[in-house]
């Protein structure tokens, strides 16, 4: 039978962006400081060629690959195609910042083996493979936020590192431990085999396995390192670790729910994890100073609005669908507001923004859509994908999550507004020695424009957001 | 047409936006001009409509958006929508005239002005949960801007406070939107299928944790007590075209919210809930007067008054519930009344919020104490100031009596303890005629010596807004015999 087979040629995005990385790596050490914007070109291309394979096998039916351990379906389709996309948005935003920098070659390279780790994450259907996705999607992360060389940029590197080691090995002793119990590794086994087995000993290992992903996504217990990381990395760096990693960590968390026998209350416990990063990230992202560091915090609520659809999987006809929709939407929003802080590499505290509506109006305007746009503010798309994930919270009988969800978003409204009115408060120069200061706004124009056609683009995927629907269904 | 109607100042909108070069003369007199278009279209539309059928709508568009979750574009007009959207028009075209004047970047306020019309157009068309919910939201956001835009005072505090409570209201009625999806069978967020279906008929508690939630947020927009504490400081903050269309526009979103959501689509918990509204809304009505009776400030005295007017809307829905015997007629004249009343109060608040910026743009205070014997210097503003006084309080031959004659006529009969609500119109009576008094009589001091008289931008944008009171006033059956049709409807729907 073909699920059996290797079939590699299914995994050519995958392959196309681990040999694109490699290309990136070596070619980068034979290129002049002044020319590496050429692997930024050659891992655009990569990227590009990944995604358009992705779309176009992305009508066929599911498949299997690699004797049955790794599923290429819609799902795959979705986060390969969003990954490549918001990766090339990441490769944007640094040729702003690190054009021309030592170390530019290598961080591309990094960011493709990442992207990698992160497909093999989301298109895993064997828990080995879900460990080879996670740790090639750590590695490179390690490296990239202390690429900066910077005393809180290694401070961070530390903690991630030491955070993905515990959860990595975490990680492992679940995988061990439902091999222990099971015999098995494979996903379409493992569905058959755990109603049988010992019920706390499976309960231990997904607890495990669920630790590592959550790390990986950055959601609670695993989410010390995003706010520090968010904070300490490089300005597209940042972008990246708090966007493209969740996607692929998200869906593996999907997938696994989704095999999990009814032994246990698996809902119930996801749910509360959702609540708990959702809760956590907006309380402690309210009083913080740092954009970045705020944004850092908000990704970690927004994990929290992605655990929703993974604690009703398989309970919903609508959880799959609005996991995806809020994935993309989630993707591109963070990325436009991320643009506007590296755009304005100097604003590194929200009363810097102060008087930025008027002199960079249409920048103004994105960071606002943008952030209206993570509270989940109509038209956007993230506000679809919070209506359709309290819809399938309810339709599943978790009423209680679909409130917690909005009460959340009652609870984001404010520290997203507290960066919102700066922008916006036009004193006089007196009271405003910092922003008269900077009369002319220097904007980096490559930031600038990413982020503006973000913004739009969360309007037009908001929008359209019914055709997208009708793509991931 | 409709689409037009709601798009085309969006559209504008968007074209300010894309020209930073447009001087500032051309740009307040093209919002003036795609205003007065849009007017034109409304008025088209009334000329041409015919009261629908029974759960149908006029000038009906659909188009599939979401199908995933059973959400469309689906728009059209009844005699529930159809008066407001046309006072809607009139009250942006008036603010348009009125900043004809304004100097602060009017450019960008036009194109925000344009984008909140469309907002306001779109919600009160839609005829879909979905849709009428992100009409709803982005109204919030537009007004967020104009308070802390172009608001004075503490501007910055009061548009976050409207955010934050209004938001609120939003999300609870967010939750009830869903929880009304999730009941429906098959899944859907029409409402038009959501009345006929009642999906959560019969189940008394998920009716009402549904309708608790529906109501909770539109209370907090219309504002009703005890949700009413954002309103006072965001008018006294607001610039003034922005408090006319926040007290003439936006609060009527909470009201319509009663008719067009609550009361079709779940009769059941909402005749079992009827005595809460009623006595929300006396309680309103009473408050709100005293409250504003007590006000030395007569922005916030005129946001009050609002709490008020509300109350008496809220009363009448709320009368409109109770089903018992034959009194459906009677039933039927609240729920016309009510909708009088929102569209006389956009008039008349709108126009008494645009008079009240005259005293901040000439003497930059609200405070009544402050001025006395105005009149002498400034007749033409006393004059229609007064005229909207004595509208707002009720007085025959403007529109505001025949909303609240009916009003009264309708619940009394329905539920005579409503009567007691009658003392809100003699406290209005009096807290108008001692404002008048302080401002206008006795000699001229303070702050009124050398105060300028109405310029003509703002002498016609407030003087066509007090004539439509008066035309309403007197010759109420044009508006009466598009409204009275959708109350019976209405009437028959929640006596299901």
């Amino acid at each position: 039978m073909g699920a059996m087979e290797m079939r590699p040629l299914l995994l050519l995005p995958e392959i196309i962006l681990f040999l694109g990385g490699l290309i990136v790596l070596i070619g980068g050490s034979f290129l002049a400081r002044d020319r590496q914007w050429v692997t930024r070109v050659v891992a655009a291309m990569a990227l590009l060629a990944a995604a358009t394979v992705a779309a176009v096998s992305f009508a066929g039916p599911a498949e299997m690959a690699m004797e049955g351990t790794f599923t290429v379906d819609v799902t795959t389709g979705v986060a390969r195609i969003v990954a490549a996309l918001g990766t090339i948005i990441v490769l944007a935003l640094a040729s702003d910042e690190i054009d021309g920098s030592p170390r530019e070659s290598e961080t591309y390279a990094l960011m493709l083996f990442a992207t990698t780790g992160t497909l093999i994450l989301a298109g895993a259907d064997d828990l080995l493979v879900v460990t080879v996705g996670f740790l090639l999607a750590s590695i490179p992360l390690y490296g990239l936020i202390g690429i900066a060389r910077t005393p809180q940029a290694a401070e961070a590197a530390m903690k991630t590192y030491l955070m993905g080691a515990l959860f990595g090995i975490l990680l492992l002793t679940g995988v061990t431990i439902l091999y222990g119990v099971t015999a098995t590794t494979s996903y379409p086994d493992l569905t058959d085999r755990l109603a049988d087995a010992p019920a706390r000993a499976v309960a231990a290992g997904v607890v495990a396995v669920l630790a590592g992903l959550m790390f990986k996504a950055g959601g609670v217990p695993g989410h010390f390192w995003v706010p520090d990381a968010a904070q300490g990395a490089g300005g597209a760096v940042a972008a990246y670790l708090t966007t493209i990693p969740k996607i692929g960590a998200v869906i593996a968390a999907y997938r696994l729910v989704a095999i999990l026998p009814e032994t246990f209350a698996w809902p119930l416990l996801v749910g509360l994890l959702a609540l708990a990063s959702m809760t956590l990230g907006n309380l402690a992202a309210y009083w913080q100073s740092d954009p970045r560091r705020l944004l850092g915090w908000s990704t970690v609520s927004q994990v929290g609005y992605l655990l929703v659809p993974v604690a009703v999987a398989g309970r919903s006809d609508l959880a799959l669908p609005s996991l995806l929709l809020y994935l993309t939407g989630y993707t591109v929003t963070n990325m436009s507001a991320f643009a506007v802080t590296t755009s304005l590499p100097e604003c590194r505290n929200l009363n810097a923004y102060r008087g930025m509506g008027r002199a960079r109006p249409a920048l103004g305007v994105s960071l606002a859509v943008a952030l209206l746009g993570l509270i989940g503010t109509p038209p956007t798309i993230i506000f679809v994908g919070k209506v359709t994930i309290a819809a399938a919270a309810w339709e599943a009988g978790d009423a209680w999550l679909a409130i917690a969800v909005f009460l959340n978003t009652l609870l984001s409204l404010f520290y997203h507004l507290r960066w919102i009115a700066p922008v916006y408060r036009f004193g006089s120069a007196s009271e405003d020695a910092d922003a008269a200061e900077r009369v002319t706004w220097p904007a980096k124009p490559v930031s600038a424009s990413t982020a503006a056609t973000t913004a739009v683009l969360t309007v037009l995927l908001g929008v359209g957001s019914g055709v997208i629907w009708q793509l991931v269904t | 047409m409709l689409s037009l109607i709601v798009f085309l100042p969006l559209a504008a909108a968007l074209a300010l936006v894309l020209a930073p070069r447009l001087g500032d003369t051309a740009a307040r007199w093209s919002w003036v001009a795609v205003a007065g278009v849009d007017l034109a279209l409304v008025v088209a539309v009334w000329w041409q409509y015919e009261t629908p059928a029974e759960e149908q709508l006029a000038f009906e568009q659909r188009a599939e958006w979401m199908p995933g979750v059973n959400s469309s574009y689906h728009i059209g007009v009844d005699g529930l929508s159809l008066p407001l959207i046309a006072m809607t028009a009139v009250i942006f075209l008036a603010c348009a005239v009125y900043a004809l004047r304004d100097t602060n970047r009017p450019r960008l306020q036009a194109a925000l002005f344009l984008f909140l019309q469309s907002v306001s157009m779109g919600l009160f068309v839609s005829a879909d949960l979905i849709l009428f919910f992100v009409f709803f939201d982005l109204s919030i956001v537009a007004m967020y801007f104009v308070i802390a835009g172009w608001g004075h005072g503490d501007a910055a505090r009061s548009a976050l406070k409207f955010f934050l409570y209004t938001f609120l209201g939003s999300l609870a009625l967010l939750v009830g939107f869903i929880g009304l999806y999730i009941a429906a069978d098959p899944h859907t967020f029409d409402m038009v299928e959501l009345s006929e279906q009642t999906p959560l008929d019969g189940s008394s508690l998920a009716g009402g944790l549904v309708l608790a939630a529906i109501l909770i947020g539109l209370a907090v927009k219309t504002p009703t007590v005890p949700f009413h504490t954002w309103l006072p400081p965001a008018h006294t903050d607001a610039p003034a075209v922005g408090s006319a269309v926040l007290a003439g526009v936006l609060l009527k979103m909470g009201t319509y919210g009663f008719v067009r959501i609550a009361m079709p689509m779940l009769p059941d918990a909402w005749r079992a809930w009827a005595w809460v509204v009623i006595v929300v809304g006396i309680v309103s009505v009473i408050y709100g007067a005293l409250v504003a009776l007590a006000q030395t400030d007569l922005k916030r005295m005129i946001a009050y008054t609002s709490v008020n007017h509300m109350g008496y809307i809220a009363l009448a829905v709320g009368a409109a519930g109770l089903v018992a015997g034959d009194t459906a007629g009677a039933r039927s004249i609240a729920v016309t009344g009510a909708v009088t009343q929102m569209v006389s109060h956009g008039l008349i608040t709108g126009a008494l919020f645009l008079l009240a910026g005259v005293l901040n743009d000439r003497a930059d205070s609200y405070d009544m104490d402050a001025y006395g014997g105005l009149a002498a210097p400034a007749p033409r503003f006393a004059a229609l100031f007064a005229l909207g006084a004595f509208a707002s309080l009720g007085l025959p031959g403007f529109s505001g009596f025949i909303a609240e004659f009916q009003i009264f006529t309708g619940s009394i009969a329905a539920a005579p303890a409503t009567a007691i609500a009658v003392v809100g119109i003699l406290i209005t009576a009096a807290l108008f005629l001692r404002a008048l008094q302080r401002i206008f009589t006795g000699h001229t001091r303070g702050k009124s010596t050398g105060f300028g008289d109405l310029h003509p931008a703002e002498l016609w944008s407030v003087g066509s807004l007090l004539l439509l009171s008066v035309l309403i006033g007197v010759f109420p059956r044009p508006l009466l015999d598009v409204i009275e049709p959708a109350s019976e409807v209405l009437i028959d729907l929640v006596g299901r």
